[in-house]
């Protein structure tokens, strides 16, 4: 383990400016949340929910906010394996910027904040699908997962996946079977996306003893579950269609992304050994993949809302 | 020798300055926030019932 002592912390840490705790809050992973529960919210509205724009607004801030305390606190924990990820060795615990004490204060302070700003925004199961998700990502996943199985970014997906059931819920109250297929096309695209990123990162997350699925059960069974995985995906991705929450622009983006996605990852499958490329492509499609479906999403709602 | 604690270098001084500021904006950003937000649900509730 490579952390600075409590001492040089405390010293580095009068370096440390207003930037380096915003990063603390994975600004990235957030911005997707943010996304993914907008898509959730407006799909609600035009399922017949009703929501005050400026609450609707509130709701989205408490539930980036704490998206980005679950990052904070996923930080405080995983301090340790950051310092040995090329990866993630630039966060500031590891480069010593913020002590981790502080830190794991930053991210409950922000969890307790966000899940109180959303129950007033919006209603309790909102508030306390937030607190579960946060409950699930700091503890079911960083906590306990992470560093037990090859499962880990499977079960711990479900965290990442919650957004737009939570914002769902903001506007209604209620989560219906529409908003858990969100649920389920995030959770399903969760095992490809990271796998691909493990394949051409093994190294990273060998040296820093996480057993992700390449360095357990090896590259080829990692490949062969990445297809396995994209398949369901893929039709799990048409589903909104079959159930009316997406319309044919939905159809029609879904299947050229769909093939898209089965194709690279089929790359993947039939790529030689330690070929770093195709899961390097797989891995940056995957995120245009969800961005494209989403989009689509949001663009068909808001013009029946709209229009 | 044992550190000087008090003593921070301009850099730091800076930066703590910084953390000071925009500790003072999230505090004065949630205030607002939740000062919104209640006059949105009162006015919601009283539209409501009325």
């Amino acid at each position: 383990m490579n952390i600075p002592s409590a001492s040089a912390e405390a010293h580095q840490a009068r370096a440390a400016g207003p930037l380096h705790y915003f990063a603390l809050l994975k600004p990235r992973v957030m911005s997707l949340v943010i996304f993914t529960a907008l898509v959730g919210m407006v799909a609600a509205v035009a399922a017949g929910a009703s929501i005050h724009p400026g609450l609707a607004a509130a709701s989205l801030l408490a539930i980036a906010v704490g998206a980005g305390a679950s990052g904070a606190l996923n930080m405080w924990w995983d301090a340790d394996i950051d310092a040995v990820m090329a990866r993630t060795v630039a966060r500031p615990i590891p480069q010593g910027l913020v002590p981790r004490a502080e830190a794991a204060g930053f991210g409950l302070l922000l969890a307790a904040l966000s899940v109180a700003l959303l129950a007033l925004a919006s209603n309790y199961v909102a508030a306390g699908l937030l607190a579960f998700t946060i409950f699930f990502y700091v503890v079911v996943y960083s906590m306990w997962l992470k560093r037990l199985t090859p499962q880990n970014i499977v079960i711990g997906g479900a965290a990442g996946a919650l957004p737009p059931v939570v914002a769902w819920a903001a506007a209604s109250g209620t989560a219906p079977p529409d908003a858990w297929l969100l649920f389920a096309i995030i959770f399903l695209w969760t095992p490809p996306h990271f796998w691909a990123l493990a394949l051409y990162r093994e190294g990273d997350y060998a040296r820093a003893g996480v057993p992700m699925m390449p360095n357990v059960a090896g590259e080829a069974s990692t490949k062969k579950q990445i297809f396995i995985y994209s398949l369901i995906l893929v039709v799990a991705g048409l589903a909104p269609y079959a159930t009316g929450l997406g319309g044919v622009v939905y159809l029609a983006i879904a299947s050229a992304f769909g093939a898209g996605f089965l194709m690279l990852s089929w790359r993947v499958l039939k790529s030689a050994p330690r070929a770093k490329e195709a899961p390097k492509q797989l891995f940056a499609f995957s995120i245009l993949y969800l961005f494209a479906l989403f989009a689509a999403l949001l663009i068909e709602d808001i013009y029946a809302l709209y229009a | 020798m044992p550190d000087a604690p008090h003593q921070l270098t301009p850099d730091a001084q800076k930066k703590r300055a910084q953390r000071n500021i925009a500790i003072a904006l999230g505090l004065a950003a949630f205030v607002l926030v939740v000062f919104l937000v209640t006059i949105l649900k009162i006015s919601g509730n009283i539209g409501a019932s009325s």
